[in-house]
């Protein structure tokens, strides 16, 4: 039973997200008013004062007097931050130095009139974005806003008062809002105000009085704040309860779902379906079906416009594509898990109604099974902007050359009907009559519907006038040619509108299947891709094809963001628009054309947002100046995740790369910190032991010996450096091979002659096969691989026992063996010897470890290998295989 | 050997190199003068005119290949150069640009002691010896003739010229280069694959061991050094 009081989980995290999230960021506190003239601003700066001598250090970031005597004494002694000037169109405009507040960093700002709407040029286009920015900063802000100002209630608020708002913010700032002063004074106490004069100046105040602020009008928004107040106070009850864990009305699960059109009407149905989401405590999504019939240009804006509004509202914006709309929606609720779709009144005429098969809103209540659907009246002065077919990419506006063309067409049919008639009179009217018709069709496969209709129309004129009894009239003398003449025309035009749809249909199809084909090459490519050069060269190459746009990408690197373009982006960014970009990195919201922020710039960027953090930005530079479709825009956003998560990949792949260089590196550090330190301090305690020795010694014998001890522990001490070196120089991929052609005899000879000791002890026997061809190898590396091979030899070898060095000529190769006649190798660690700073358990001290390591190194350098194996007689032998790499030029003989 | 008095100079800035340097040589009856910079050095090697300069490729000022050079702007002074083994370009191009013979470092004293004496004897105009002996090996230059343990041996025009070329140097090593120059000419200054095919043809004739050359011995990267006894 307990289980049906645990709270939703997801609440719960959204909850204590809130609350972690103002642990970071600064705290907005909002004085709500109903309407001008309340005392917003005089309490915000009379609570500020307060504040400000209890120590808090506060700054007035704007605010606006209105020249009121009382609201401007209560601004001396507090530090105001100078406004910033902007020149717009030969005026001056004041508004917030976002930047100057930035760089004073207070604790508090305060900033009045949160909806304002910034002079353009600004870099946020309203000023509550400016606070979201001081908020970011951690910076404490607050602020003074009207109900009205609301999106949600703009539309009540016209309904009421007959005014239409225009400077409106989202409702979701108020969400961001932990604290919320309800600033209250009763209608009749506001017109007193206004009245003596405390509110505008004395020659507003009559109209204002009779307009805006007549006692219904404020009683009504008064309602209104007190309403959106007691609305967030129930919130917070909720959130507190959710954070506490005390059972309670939880959130509802219903889901809303509005389909939006590019109607002005839209707006209203997405602000209704704001409230009643708000007020469900449930999610919403506003979705908008292309359908191919998109429309002109001031519609789309519209429509932009729209999805905007439903986007800052808080609502899951998705676009489909679907053909027929009510069956895309149906489809997306279910997938969706919608219980209430929201859709306006049809506003079709009931013959219209006929047409298309019953309207949209009852074939979605007939399918719609058990969600419900709510139908909200429309707005009666807007009516639906007249429809035309458009679709990006396709040539579906037919130009004035279009329809000249259909009727050249046309009249050229004609002339050759009139040419047939005449040649071939036995040739009825009514098979001209198809041929003409054939044109028809074919105009609207090539061209389009509307010079097919054109084409129809001539046609049909022309049929009648030259063709149909009695000839050159429009008269038609027989009832079944008037019967004709008609079934003419319609077939001409319902085939015609048929045939061009159908063009519609396939382009649209080619069109959709163009997007998916790039999506998935997108996806395929940077799946398969080997390095982020490549996948960011395919992406671009990409958006740049498809959307028609210069792209440029910037990342990431060491922790900033790269100043220059990556090598794949079509465009360089100028200093003003890498300045944006660095905005977007940081603040991780797109910014530049056609958004909010900074909509002057030339280019518009997008941040690449992976779950972590931001990998870097892209910039889209619009050819043609034009917003792409919701569509369109919709995929570009899809190519900028997918591209984000490729970076994010790449750079995790590095990342961890990195890390098990680390790892691999840290463990070799300390293999080497133990085999080295004592290899290393060996020698050293030997050269100081004889060193000290030599000072003290009176002995000349013991001098003698003194000094060969010096002498050979330097060499060992040489050798070990020479090792480390040559190891090193290996591993950094620093080793460069001079190839010279050698003789590799010669080598063996060098090599030999470092061993005379060994040679004495042990005996080096030589067997080189005659005539050997010259190698191109590195002379200096195979000398010394051979002579860490015979180190090797003579340190194991057994006393009196051999070594024997031989080289032959193989297929294709040289090889060279080098056996020693001791102990062997235990079969075991054939391989293993090869590794770094290892040795054969109880084997005589001495060695570094390295030897083997360093000359598998070198041979593999060559292209050779190296390998060991034990020999028939015991002892190990080991074998460097060197390839032949043809012959060289010929010699000649000195001429003397 | 060891005239009373001769003058070396060493330009090398390490101290303790400098020290051991001077002990050795004043152990073999040189005079030594030091140098720690390039600069002092060349104004050292002019004020002093010394017998012969040992000189480090590793100055702090300036690269010792170029004081090397304006060294050899006006004096043949002998020159030895000091090196560690990762350079061997290094050593090839001082060769090259007139050193008379270098030394790996780490070195020893009988080392040093031996590459003076090879670049002193170079430097002093003697007598050319006419008659080239070492191991079984004996050559006539004036009569072109060589035997080994008694016997004559017919060499080549090229081995006879190469074989004369390292007697004439005896003892100090002559690069890759210096010697196709010498031999083939200037054209064929990179062909080091003649040199291999040649001296191997010549060590056949003329080393008792072939596979471990005594007489024409071959410095790894750099050129080849006839053994002074």
């Amino acid at each position: 039973m307990a289980d049906d009081f645990r709270p939703d989980p997801d609440a719960l995290l959204a909850a204590i997200q809130k609350v972690e999230d103002s642990k970071t960021r600064g705290r907005l506190k909002v004085f709500l008013g109903m309407a001008a003239g309340v005392g917003k601003t005089y309490a915000m700066l009379d609570a500020a004062r307060l504040r400000k001598s209890e120590g808090i250090d506060v700054v007035v970031g704007y605010v606006e007097s209105h020249r009121r005597a009382e609201t401007e004494a209560l601004l001396n002694g507090l530090e105001v931050i100078p406004r910033r000037k902007l020149e717009y169109r030969g005026t001056f405009l004041e508004e917030m130095d976002t930047d100057a507040v930035l760089a004073r960093k207070p604790q508090l700002v305060l900033v009045d009139e949160l909806a304002h709407t910034n002079a353009p040029g600004s870099r946020q286009a309203k000023r509550y974005l400016d606070v979201i920015e001081l908020l970011e900063a951690g910076i404490d802000v607050w602020t003074t806003v009207n109900v009205q100002h609301f999106e949600s209630r703009a539309d009540t608020v016209q309904q009421i008062t007959g005014v239409r708002v225009q400077e409106t913010l989202p409702d979701s700032v108020l969400d961001l809002a932990n604290e919320i002063e309800l600033i209250d004074l009763s209608p009749d106490d506001l017109r007193k105000r206004l009245t003596e004069g405390k509110v505008y100046t004395s020659e507003r105040i009559e109209t204002a009085a009779n307009n805006f602020f007549r006692v219904g009008n404020l009683t009504a928004l008064r309602e209104m704040a007190l309403r959106l107040t007691a609305e967030r106070v129930d919130h917070q009850l909720q959130d507190y309860m959710a954070i506490k864990q005390i059972a309670g009305p939880w959130k509802s699960g219903e889901r809303l779902m509005v389909a939006v059109s590019p109607s002005p009407f839209s707006e209203k149905l997405i602000r209704w379906t704001r409230r009643m989401a708000y007020n469900l405590e449930a999610s919403w999504l506003a979705v908008y079906v292309e359908t191919g019939e998109v429309t002109a240009p001031p519609a789309k804006d519209q429509l932009l416009h729209n999805l905007a509004l439903a986007r800052s509202l808080g609502a899951e914006v998705i676009t489909v594509t679907g053909h027929e709309v009510s069956g895309a929606l149906l489809r997306l609720a279910y997938q969706r898990n919608v219980t209430q779709i929201v859709m306006g009144k049809p506003q079709h005429s009931p013959l219209q109604t006929l047409l298309r098969g019953g309207s949209l809103v009852d074939r979605m209540i007939r399918a719609s099974g058990d969600i419900d659907v709510y139908v909200v009246t429309g707005d009666e002065t807007h009516s639906t902007p007249k429809r035309q077919f458009l679709l990006p990419q396709a040539r579906l506006h037919s130009s004035l050359r279009d329809y000249l063309l259909a009727a050249g067409i046309v009249t050229l049919v004609t002339t050759f009907d009139l040419f047939l008639v005449s040649s071939l009179p036995w040739l009825g009217y009514q098979a001209v009559g198809l041929t003409e018709l054939l044109a028809v069709l074919l105009i609207a496969i090539y061209i389009g519907r509307g010079p097919a209709l054109v084409a129809a129309m001539i046609s049909a004129i022309s049929w009648n006038f030259l063709f149909i009894e009695p000839r050159y009239t429009f008269i038609i003398s027989q009832v079944q040619d008037v019967i004709l003449f008609l079934l003419y025309f319609i077939i001409a035009i319902v085939a015609g509108n048929l045939t061009a749809r159908l063009r519609i249909q396939e382009q649209l199809a080619r069109y959709t299947a163009e997007r998916t084909l790039a999506l998935y090459t997108l996806a395929h490519e940077t799946a398969t891709a080997v390095n982020m050069d490549d996948v960011l060269r395919t992406a671009v190459d990409q958006i740049h094809r498809i959307f028609q746009v210069d792209v440029a990408v910037l990342l990431l690197s060491g922790g900033k963001l790269s100043d220059d373009a990556h090598l794949s982006s079509t465009i360089q960014l100028d200093d003003k628009e890498r300045s944006v970009a660095r905005w977007v990195f940081e603040h991780g919201k797109p910014a530049g054309r056609f958004t909010d922020t900074l909509p002057l710039a030339s280019a518009q960027f997008f941040p690449l947002l992976t779950p972590n953090r931001t990998v870097g930005v892209i910039g889209i530079r619009y050819r043609r100046n034009e917003r792409l479709s919701p569509d369109d825009a919709a995929l570009l956003e899809t190519f900028v995740n997918q591209i984000a998560l490729v970076i994010e990949r790449e750079l995790l792949d590095e990342a961890a790369q990195q890390s098990a260089m680390m790892r691999e590196s840290e463990r070799l550090y300390t293999t080497l910190l133990n085999s080295i330190s004592h290899e290393l301090r060996t020698p050293i305690a030997s050269i100081k032991g004889a060193a000290s020795g030599l000072s003290t010694s009176q002995s000349d014998g013991d001098r003698t010996a003194l000094v060969q001890d010096i002498h050979s522990a330097a060499d060992r001490l040489n050798r070990l450096v020479e090792n480390l070196l040559d190891m090193s120089r290996l591993e950094s991929g620093r080793l460069q091979i001079k190839r010279d052609w050698c003789d590799i005899g010669e080598i063996i000879g060098v090599a030999v002659k470092n061993f005379d000791s060994c040679a004495a002890d042990h005996g080096i026997d030589i067997h080189i096969q005659p005539d050997l061809p010259l190698i191109q190898v590195d002379f200096v590396l195979i000398e010394q691989v051979l002579v860490n091979l015979l180190e090797n030899a003579c340190r194991y070898s057994l006393p009196g026992k051999p070594i024997r060095v031989s080289a032959q000529l193989e297929a294709h190769r040289v090889s060279v063996t080098v056996e020693d006649r001791g102990p062997g190798i235990p079969s075991d660690k054939l391989d293993a010897i090869f590794d770094k700073f290892y040795r054969v358990p109880g084997t005589p001290t001495g060695g570094t470890g390295l030897g083997l390591s360093i000359s598998r190194g070198l041979v593999e350098a060559h292209g050779g290998t190296l390998t060991a194996e034990n020999g028939e007689q015991g002892g190990a032998r080991f074998i460097v295989q060197l390839p032949l790499n043809g012959a060289p030029p010929p010699v000649k003989e000195a001429a003397l | 050997m060891t005239d009373d008095g001769l003058q070396v100079l060493v330009i090398d800035d390490e101290v303790q190199i400098r020290r051991f340097l001077r002990i050795s040589l004043a152990g073999g009856g040189y005079q030594t003068h030091e140098a720690e910079t390039g600069e002092v050095g060349l104004l050292k090697a002019a004020q002093l005119r010394p017998d012969m300069i040992i000189l480090d490729m590793g100055l702090p000022d300036m690269d010792g290949l170029d004081v090397l050079r304006r060294l050899r702007e006006w004096t043949k002074t002998p020159i030895i150069i000091l090196s560690v083994r990762d350079r061997d370009q290094d050593k090839v191009t001082a060769l090259d640009a007139g050193a008379d013979d270098y030394l790996t470092k780490p070195f020893s004293t009988d080392e040093l002691m031996a590459r003076i004496r090879v670049a002193l004897r170079h430097a002093a105009p003697s007598e050319e010896n006419q008659i080239f002996k070492t191991e079984d090996l004996q050559v006539d230059l004036t009569r072109r003739l060589v035997t080994v343990k008694g016997e004559p041996v017919k060499l080549t025009p090229t081995e006879y010229a190469l074989l004369r070329l390292l007697i004439q140097h005896a003892g100090k090593v002559l690069t890759h280069r210096q010697i196709l120059r010498e031999v083939w000419g200037r054209e064929y200054e990179s062909e080091t694959h003649y040199l291999r095919v040649y001296f191997a043809q010549l060590r056949q004739k003329i080393e008792s061991d072939p596979t471990r050359p005594s007489i024409i011995l071959t410095e790894s990267g750099i050129g080849y050094r006839l053994r002074l006894d």
